[in-house]
């Protein structure tokens, strides 16, 4: 409980960003926190920089896959950015190529990608 | 007994058998004049010599791979280093040893004199000493080689793969030649970090120099563009030739996920216009 990765809200869209080494239970924790925020707030669009993210494994995979699933049910649109070569080969490696998920090289592209769906809605 | 005949006859006419080593080499066959001295030939044959006499005298005659035959071998293989280098052929290399033969048992002859059997111990055991030798300098021309061609390969592995800029945010990959799991690897890994520096958005693979495309080859190659889509680029695949398309059909291999164009210049034009470019050629 001690350690919450922060959600941040910049208008009708939220960021977050993972800093931290992701373990199971951080995983689940931010799946919960996501998904009441954006049913809280009517947020449009989740990003989700993984920039310094280096190490997945298929369990954090399927969650990120989850995530942006379950915030098109509440009608956001998720954007994952940043993810660094490794882990992108490990991900194709392990059969999770998150069909579905929107991806960008960085958070200003994700924004700009997010911003223009949110147009063309 | 042996070893006491070797190492005296090494001991005392060491200048003679040298001497005819190194004529023998020069006048007969396997040295090559043109590649190498008289005189750095000497100086190798004296050198062995040297520590041929030292491993000689230690008394382990049979084991070349006994400790103290280690400055002997470790002259051989220097010696058949540079001589592979230099584009001696391994026998040719191996003569260097073996043309010490005929001056060493000639000694031995004249040491031994009438004595039949004792003459055939004699030339039994350092004929095959210096087979054991001789064949160990092959051996090592056998090993430079091989360093040598799996270096070149891994050169090759790295040159054939440039990720090149070829627009703001559009990088293309020529792949030329088959492509096998390690080179996909060499091929992804530099794809996806070029990616990441130039930030381009746009990756063009282009398979024209690919000779063949099997299942396997097609999966990599769709790795490959799932990889860089989760970073958030798009690949278009350019290049197909007719043939290479019929194969894949046949193959049942689905492309249908992935942008293919026949052309680079069909996918440049393409990722030109997914970025907001617009070619226009100028009025006469």
């Amino acid at each position: 409980m001690q350690d919450k990765i922060p959600i941040l809200q910049i208008e009708d869209l939220l960021l977050v960003s993972i800093q931290v080494d992701m373990h199971d239970r951080l995983a689940l924790q931010l799946q919960d926190d996501l998904t009441s925020k954006i049913s809280e707030t009517n947020a449009r669009g989740v990003l989700i920089d993984i920039s310094s993210l280096e190490i997945v494994d298929s369990f954090i995979g399927r969650v990120i896959g989850n995530i942006s699933a379950m915030a098109r049910v509440l009608d956001a649109k998720t954007v994952v950015v940043g993810m660094q070569p490794a882990v992108a080969i490990t991900l194709v490696e392990l059969g999770l190529t998150l069909d579905g998920v929107h991806t960008a090289l960085n958070v200003s592209r994700g924004m700009a990608l997010l911003r223009r769906n949110d147009f063309t809605q | 007994m042996t070893n006491d005949l070797l190492f005296e006859l090494l001991k005392t006419s060491r200048a003679e058998i040298l001497e005819d080593w190194v004529q023998q080499q020069m006048a007969g066959g396997g040295t090559r004049g043109d590649f190498i001295k008289e005189d750095e030939l000497r100086a190798q044959a004296g050198e062995f010599l040297n520590r041929f006499q030292g491993a000689v005298q230690s008394g382990q005659i049979n084991n070349i791979n006994s400790e103290s035959w280690a400055p002997v071998l470790s002259l051989l293989s220097d010696i058949s280093r540079t001589r592979g280098r230099m584009g001696f052929s391994p026998s040719e290399t191996a003569t260097f040893i073996f043309s010490l033969k005929t001056p060493l048992i000639t000694r031995i002859r004249k040491a031994v004199g009438s004595n039949a059997d004792r003459l055939f111990q004699e030339v039994a055991t350092s004929s095959e000493l210096l087979d054991k030798l001789g064949l160990y300098t092959t051996e090592v021309h056998q090993q430079t080689r091989e360093e040598l061609i799996s270096r070149q390969q891994m050169e090759m592995l790295e040159l054939s793969t440039p990720v090149v800029k070829v627009w703001d945010g559009i990088v293309a990959l020529p792949l030329i030649g088959t492509l096998d799991s390690a080179r996909t690897n060499v091929v992804m890994e530099s794809l996806l970090q070029q990616i990441v520096q130039t930030g381009s958005e746009i990756a063009i693979i282009d398979i024209t120099g690919v000779p063949t495309v099997d299942t396997l080859v097609a999966q990599h190659l769709l790795k490959t563009v799932s990889a860089a889509r989760l970073m958030g680029a798009d690949c278009i695949i350019s290049g197909i030739r007719a043939q290479i398309a019929q194969t894949m059909v046949h193959l049942g291999i689905d492309l249908t996920t992935v942008t293919t164009k026949a052309t680079m210049a069909e996918a440049l034009r393409l990722a030109l216009s997914r970025s907001g470019f617009r070619i226009t050629r100028e009025a006469k």
